[in-house]
């Protein structure tokens, strides 16, 4: 059974390496002349002001709580969908009524406006 | 025949060493024809982009510009590596491995056919998702640690979208399992066969095109390509990245768009199996079947990619949440009934 699994904790470690690698062997084979104008942050030939670690919309703060919600609801409904023949009827009522709940959240916050972006 | 060869060879060495490297060997033999694939993808969006537009595309380097790839690697690996000051330096230079990783390790569970996979376990639908949705640890790391607004929007935009459609991903996915009934792909494949017309995607067909929508949202392409959107924020996350740091960034990006194209054909397009199980269909090798379907979804990529306008940022939102998340819910719910309450219930076994 783990040893199904070895092979794939191995091609991890190769895809880091590959990366690491590619990276590694840039630094040394490519020029290094840094100077003042070259490492500042990139804005269009303006000197950069404030920091660019600003305040941002709390939108996004939102979506990612609406992801939560909903990606923990995917994870529930693969075991289900997997043995669906088996728990038959019963089991496919059983998660329409948790998906029908879900579908009451989500017509909720479509109606107060938590999806639009302008 | 070969593993026989190899052990014999190397009988002196430990068996731990012995068996794990002849891993390594089997993943250098996925991993090497995918980045020559991923190579010649980039040039053949070029040309393919080229020709759309009525020019040629690169026609310089080599025969027919067939070098091309070879001398863009070449190019970005003489290139310095720019560090910006105020960036958080161990984070910049991480991003990219982070993004690259994920894109690769996802190929370990890949059934090329019914015998060519490298760890053929029962969750590989599971872990493919999982390392998915790792890609955007990546783009968002990127953002924060080049410390400059670009990036730092770039990022933002990128994660809340990667975000948004992952979900419309994720139930399209449920369909395929409620008709597959198995989380391994290569079962899936399999449970696919008979025909064309056994494949998913005529069953699923609305989970097909949400999939693929969300698969091209998720890789961050045109139209979806806010992220990186040259036209506003110059080139968003990678912005302030140079050199190899840069390379590494476009090799994920096109290994993920493979990915995607890969997953697509396993889930809806029946993997390795011809269209039709007669005479001049089945003489062709599995692998060619795979390899021919895949590049038929990844030149969408391309068509996508040459034909669509960029979506406005709030109609990316609008398309994820109020259109995509929806129609695969209703979806669900169509399996469900007519798998239990319909005489065609047979359609989604």
């Amino acid at each position: 059974m783990l040893t199904n699994y070895f092979p794939i904790l191995l091609f991890i470690l190769v895809g880091l390496a590959l990366g690491t690698v590619a990276i590694g062997v840039g630094k040394v084979l490519a020029p290094n002349k840094p100077d003042a104008q070259k490492l500042s942050p990139y804005e269009c030939g303006f000197e950069p002001f404030e920091d660019s670690r600003m305040k941002f919309d709390v939108r996004y703060y939102l979506v990612a709580i609406l992801f939560i919600i909903f990606d923990l609801e995917i994870a529930f409904l693969f075991p289900w969908a997997i043995v669906l023949d088996e728990i038959g009827v019963f089991g496919f009522w059983a998660m329409m009524v948790f998906l029908g709940i879900l579908v009451i959240g989500f017509i909720y916050e479509w109606k107060k406006g938590a999806l639009e972006w302008e | 025949m070969m593993h026989e060869f190899y052990f014999a060879w190397t009988g002196w060495l430990p068996e731990a060493i012995q068996t794990t490297s002849w891993i390594v060997i089997k993943i250098m033999a996925i991993l090497l024809p995918l980045m020559l694939c991923v190579a010649y993808f980039t040039f053949a969006e070029r040309k393919v982009i080229g020709y759309m537009q009525t020019r040629v595309g690169p026609n310089r380097v080599g025969p027919k510009g067939w070098l091309q790839p070879i001398a863009d690697a070449l190019k970005l690996l003489m290139k310095e590596i720019i560090i910006p000051t105020k960036s958080n330096k161990f984070l910049f230079l991480i991003a990219p491995i982070l993004s690259l990783a994920p894109a690769l390790a996802a190929w370990a569970v890949m059934p090329f056919t019914d015998f060519l996979v490298l760890a053929d376990i029962d969750a590989s639908l599971l872990y493919v998702l999982a390392l998915t949705s790792m890609g955007v640890y990546g783009v968002i790391i990127a953002g924060w640690a080049s410390n400059s607004k670009y990036a730092f929007l770039g990022a933002m935009r990128s994660a809340a979208q990667i975000v948004a459609y992952e979900i419309a991903m994720g139930f399209a996915l449920v369909g395929v399992l409620m008709v597959a009934g198995s989380l391994n792909l290569r079962e899936i494949v399999l449970h696919q066969s008979g025909g064309f017309w056994q494949w998913y995607f005529l069953p699923l067909f609305p989970l097909f095109i949400v999939y693929f929508i969300s698969g091209v949202a998720e890789t961050n392409r045109a139209p979806f390509d806010v992220a990186e959107g040259e036209s506003e924020i110059v080139a968003g996350f990678h912005v302030e990245y140079s050199g190899m740091a840069f390379a590494v960034f476009f090799l994920a990006e096109y290994a993920n768009m493979l990915l995607i194209a890969a997953l697509t054909v396993l889930m809806f397009l029946g993997g390795w199996l011809p269209p039709v199980d007669v005479a001049p269909f089945i003489w062709m090798p599995p692998l060619f079947w795979f390899g021919i379907k895949t590049a038929f979804v990844a030149f969408f990529f391309l068509w996508f990619r040459a034909t669509f306008p960029r979506y406005r940022y709030d109609q990316i939102m609008r398309l994820g949440w109020k259109v995509l998340i929806p129609v695969t819910l209703v979806w669900i719910a169509v399996i469900g009934l007519g798998k239990f309450y319909t005489p065609f219930g047979y359609i989604f076994q």
